[in-house]
């Protein structure tokens, strides 16, 4: 077996995980731009999806589940928003912040609740979840279709943002509250319908990742929501296109660390496995260190519009 | 047209503005000028529904207006060039056009035409990001979008602040243009002298309170005034 036939399924692998982050990592950043609030809440409504998911699925056919859940988790990042963040619309950011970690306690022990801290198995998406093999790698079509199902997303995105009257609205409200509201911009609507698009990504985002893992536990979103913070810093934290490459970039990285013994074995450099794939997560929190010492904008953070 | 009673208005703990009772009639140019902190702002921003008053009564066109938020004022026609111009540095200006018309449905081709026309500079910059003008150029951008709204009137906060002697002559005279195009303006300056020259009436505000009105060539000439605003 060559080096490529190794490595190849961890690239794969790298790439779906890190389409899952990039697409929670936008909901992240596009908050920030326009709230400069850290939505700590948003890894848990990415758990909630899930286990909306595994409910929906007992319940209904999964051609209805699907749009259901999508639905329920666009209401639920609406009603945090509205709940446990329009209050404190003037008040200090920080306070904001200490909210945005109590919702997400507060939806972690609901899950906890619920579901009595008990793994949850995930539903298999006939299809997507059937194995298939790519150049003699073994590996779920879901691995495939999450890089290309999220750039769609992205584009589609991209496309709202520069193009459509809500898009241009939102890019207003993200410099200027004030001077958005004397041109009749009605600022709730704007931020409920940032948070309606960060919510939509993350219940896809959702399907996509749960369907690569076994189930759901009330703090599964713990790790994700994390890692998709650390893309979203690492993009530069308000770029879209940023959290897409600091996703991916963080995604493949993950994952080769996680197939590094085995790449090491097969080149004869090291006899013995090293345990380096326990090291893959601090990798990540490593790499938000350095960011934030040496480039703490990321790498599309905002840039200063210079006079020509 | 609109008529402000017995005004007051807190900010940050401190009443800013303390029972300001003034009137704008339709087709004027009408300025209240006065020292920094005087609460010039303060009276607009509370008109253009960005802060509450804490008491009095603010009515347009006969319509008690009074606490509206932000986006029914801009509906009901009425806009404000803010101070420091605050145009949308990342979008475009045709872009910041687009977004001051940003409640109305109906073709805005004509109203683009228009402000380009005013503003001849902004048509040649139109797909240049805003951020990039120079502080004159932004001005007329501000100006321009302000009147994308298709406004009955509008309210400027300190056009001239850090311009050039020459520019600001320009602004004046394009601000005389839009009136006489029959749109009703409420300015607000430190730059008394251009100011007084400008407006049909005057009103004279200091720490929250007016302390004169009269026709505006008329307070160019009043020794109090001279002392205090023109130097």
């Amino acid at each position: 077996m060559g080096l490529f036939q190794i490595i190849l399924p961890y690239l794969l692998a790298g790439v779906s995980v890190g389409g899952q982050y990039a697409l929670m990592a936008i909901g992240y950043s596009m908050v920030y731009g326009i709230l400069r609030l850290i939505n700590f809440a948003h890894g848990d409504v990415f758990m909630v999806s899930g286990l909306i998911m595994v409910y929906m699925a007992q319940a209904l056919p999964l051609y209805l589940s699907i749009p259901a859940v999508i639905l329920l988790t666009v209401l639920l990042g609406f009603a945090v928003e509205r709940a446990a963040y329009k209050p404190l619309r003037s008040a200090p950011r920080m306070s904001v912040m200490v909210s945005a970690i109590a919702v997400s306690y507060l939806l972690q022990n609901l899950a906890l609740y619920i579901t009595g801290g008990l793994n949850k198995n995930y539903p298999a998406i006939p299809w997507v979840s059937d194995s298939i093999t790519v150049l003699g790698a073994t590996t779920k079509r879901v691995t495939i279709i999450t890089p290309f199902l999220m750039l769609a997303l992205v584009a589609g995105l991209v496309v709202l943002i520069r193009h459509t009257k809500i898009g241009m609205a939102m890019r207003t409200v993200a410099k200027d509250f004030e001077t958005s509201q004397l041109m009749g911009i009605k600022l709730d609507r704007v931020i409920s319908f940032t948070f309606a698009i960060g919510s939509f990504l993350a219940a896809t985002g959702s399907m996509l990742y749960f369907s690569n893992y076994p189930g759901v536990i009330p703090t599964a979103g713990g790790m994700p929501g994390l890692k998709a913070f650390v893309a979203a810093v690492f993009g530069g934290i308000g770029s879209i296109p940023g959290a897409v490459l600091g996703g991916l970039i963080i995604g493949v990285c993950e994952s080769i660390i996680k197939g590094m013994d085995t790449v090491l074995v097969h080149l004869g450099l090291i006899r013995s496995p090293l345990e380096l794939a326990t090291f893959s997560d601090a990798f990540t929190f490593v790499l938000l260190i350095i960011i934030l010492v040496f480039k703490p904008t990321g790498l599309f953070g905002e840039k200063t519009t210079d006079k020509v | 047209m609109l008529k402000i009673e017995d005004l007051r208005v807190n900010y940050g703990g401190i009443e800013a503005v303390k029972g300001v009772s003034l009137e704008v009639p339709e087709k004027e140019i009408v300025t209240l000028i006065g020292a920094n902190g005087a609460g010039k702002s303060t009276t607009l921003r509370a008109v253009a529904g960005l802060v509450k008053p804490a008491s009095g009564h603010i009515r347009f066109d006969g319509k008690d207006i009074t606490g509206l938020p932000a986006h029914v004022v801009v509906s009901l026609g009425i806009t404000m060039v803010p101070e420091g111009r605050r145009v949308f540095p990342d979008l475009t200006v045709l872009e910041n056009l687009k977004a001051g018309a940003y409640l109305r449905k109906d073709n805005i081709k004509d109203d683009i035409q228009w402000v380009y026309d005013l503003f001849p500079r902004l048509k040649d910059r139109s797909w240049q990001a805003a951020g990039t003008l120079s502080g004159g150029e932004q001005q007329m951008l501000a100006v321009g979008r302000a009147l994308m709204s298709r406004p009955k009137l509008m309210m400027m906060d300190e056009p001239s602040l850090g311009l050039a002697p020459l520019v600001v002559k320009g602004i004046f005279a394009i601000i005389r243009e839009i009136n006489r195009q029959g749109v009703t303006i409420l300015l607000i300056e430190q730059n008394a002298n251009m100011a007084l020259h400008t407006a049909h009436t005057a009103y004279v505000l200091e720490t929250g309170r007016l302390i004169m009105q009269g026709v505006g060539k008329d307070l160019l000439k009043d020794e109090a005034v001279k002392k205090a605003y023109l130097g």
